[in-house]
């Protein structure tokens, strides 16, 4: 339900607000592929991609908007895309 | 005290601001809309109106100076005309869109190029789907009371739109005539104290307003928007009887007025001061056994549709004057809405008074018996030099 005038009532909503639903595709990383050069990481506009507690890298689909820079900057093709399933 | 002065529709206009104790005016003078501000601006010198009085550096920055003050919960007005209506038009989209009750008087005049002051319908009608309540009065007398009303509708919780009140650019801005004003504690009693509970400033409750609305909401809130000019349209019609009752004036059903429309064949559908001519012309007609009949458009937006489609069932000839010109349909916006509604009939539409160009007695007296004599819905315009 939208408010009157669109107005937002509780401060700081945004921390919840999940952004990445307008995605067409999504990135896969496969971590058998990853050598960890943390390209990806670097040029991820949105700051999706985070390492685990492994060190592996991941890719938080709540924010990633599916730009596919990741995949397109990764040495080892290690990050390739399927279509996006609503 | 009531009592009745001599003034101009800007006056009035300003006037009735005053009486609706405004908070927070802002605006740019642009003729023919200046003496409206120039006055506001002379009644808080004196110490007659509390109000804080903007002084904007374009109608840009007045509109968004109003949406501003009104997004923090105060009664806000401007005043504008043609390119000043147009510069605004952004900020227009937005002052409805965050439904903000923003009250403005527009002096309507034609829109460059050439550069031409003088009164046509342009201006306000490009600004048709901005989301705003546009009311068109036909003397000042009504432009002092729609103003009032206008606070009255913007303000509804149903509503809660911003509204502009048209006014013909010299015709009423420049032209006195006698005019009846409210005593102003009845006025004030009358509106009371806009309290709105959506939107307003308090650091106790912060909001956000005029955030970014993703695609998965903003059909949403312009379906809210249309929602809303279709409750306008009970509102306003209550808020004319209302006034009646108070101020003891009321314009027709607040939508629409007819003017001798039973028995009536022939019928003229037009908005603002020509119907003040076209009555006349009927008058005079009636004196010699021939019924006309006159619509007259109080509110373009909501368009009363249903209104009109009712008191049009059986007239056989419609012919809607329009102070506008759709380019490249070669009809005028009014004329087209008309032909929508009354879906199949007979409709003419006459292109008069663009840019100033006076509309005579003839002129009206022509487009009646062009009516009468066409027999298909054509565009003629009316007034033009060989
Ligand atoms: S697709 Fe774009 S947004 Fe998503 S993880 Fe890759 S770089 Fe970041
Ligand atoms: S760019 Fe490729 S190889 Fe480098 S960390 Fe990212 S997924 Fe692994």
């Amino acid at each position: 339900m939208v408010t009157i005038g669109a107005i937002i009532y509780e401060p700081g909503n945004t921390t919840r607000n999940k952004t990445g639903n307008w995605r067409t595709f999504r990135p896969i990383l496969n971590t058998e592929k990853c050598v960890k050069c943390e390209i990806c990481y670097i040029f991820c506009p949105e700051g999706a991609i985070y390492e685990d507690e492994n060190e592996n890298f991941r890719i938080n689909y709540d924010y990633c908007k599916g730009c596919l820079i990741c995949s397109k900057e990764c040495p080892t093709n290690a990050i390739t895309k399927v279509r996006e399933e609503k | 005290m009531e009592r009745v002065d001599v003034i101009t529709g800007t006056t009035a206009a300003a006037i009735a601001a005053k009486l609706s104790k405004v908070e927070v005016i802002a605006a740019y003078p642009i003729t023919p809309q200046s003496e409206c501000i120039e006055v506001l601006a002379k009644f808080i010198a004196d110490g007659e109106l509390d109000a804080e009085y903007i002084k904007a550096e374009s109608e840009h920055s007045a509109m968004a100076a109003c949406i501003g003050a009104s997004a923090t919960g105060v009664r806000t007005f401007t005043a504008t005309a043609s390119q000043g209506l147009a510069l605004m038009h952004e900020m227009l989209y937005i002052a409805a869109g965050m439904r903000l009750p923003v009250v403005m008087l527009n002096t309507n005049r034609a829109l460059s190029a050439p550069i031409n002051i003088w009164c046509d319908h342009q201006d306000s009608i490009s600004e048709r789907d901005t989301g705003w309540i546009q009311i068109y009065a036909e003397d000042n007398q009504e432009t002092l009371d729609s103003i009032i009303q206008a606070y009255k509708i913007a303000e509804d919780e149903d509503v809660l739109l911003p509204v502009m009140v048209c006014i013909d650019g010299f015709i009423l801005t420049h032209t006195v005539e006698p005019v009846h004003i409210p005593d102003e504690k009845k006025v004030r009693d009358y509106l009371g104290v806009y309290e709105p509970k959506h939107a307003y400033l308090d650091p106790d409750r912060p909001i956000t307003q005029g955030p970014v609305g993703v695609p998965e909401c903003y059909m949403e809130t312009r379906k809210q928007i249309s929602d809303a000019m279709e409750k306008a349209k009970k509102v306003i019609k209550r808020v004319n009887e209302e006034y009646y009752e108070i101020f003891n004036r009321r314009y027709g059903n607040g939508l629409v007025e007819g003017y001798n429309l039973e028995d009536a064949d022939t019928v003229l559908v037009a908005m603002g001061s020509v119907c003040g001519t076209i009555k006349y012309v009927i008058d005079s007609l009636k004196e010699k056994g021939k019924n006309v009949g006159l619509l007259r458009v109080r509110t373009y937006r909501p368009f009363p549709k249903e209104d009109i489609k009712e008191m049009l069932k059986e007239t056989e000839n419609v012919g809607v004057l329009d102070k506008n010109i759709s380019l490249g349909f070669n009809m005028g916006a009014l004329g087209i809405e008309i032909m929508a509604t009354l879906k199949g009939k007979k409709v003419c539409n006459y292109i008069v008074g663009l840019g100033g160009r006076d509309i005579t007695l003839q002129n009206i007296e022509e487009i009646i018996k062009h009516l009468e004599e066409s027999e298909d819905g054509e565009t003629k315009w009316i007034g033009l030099k060989e």
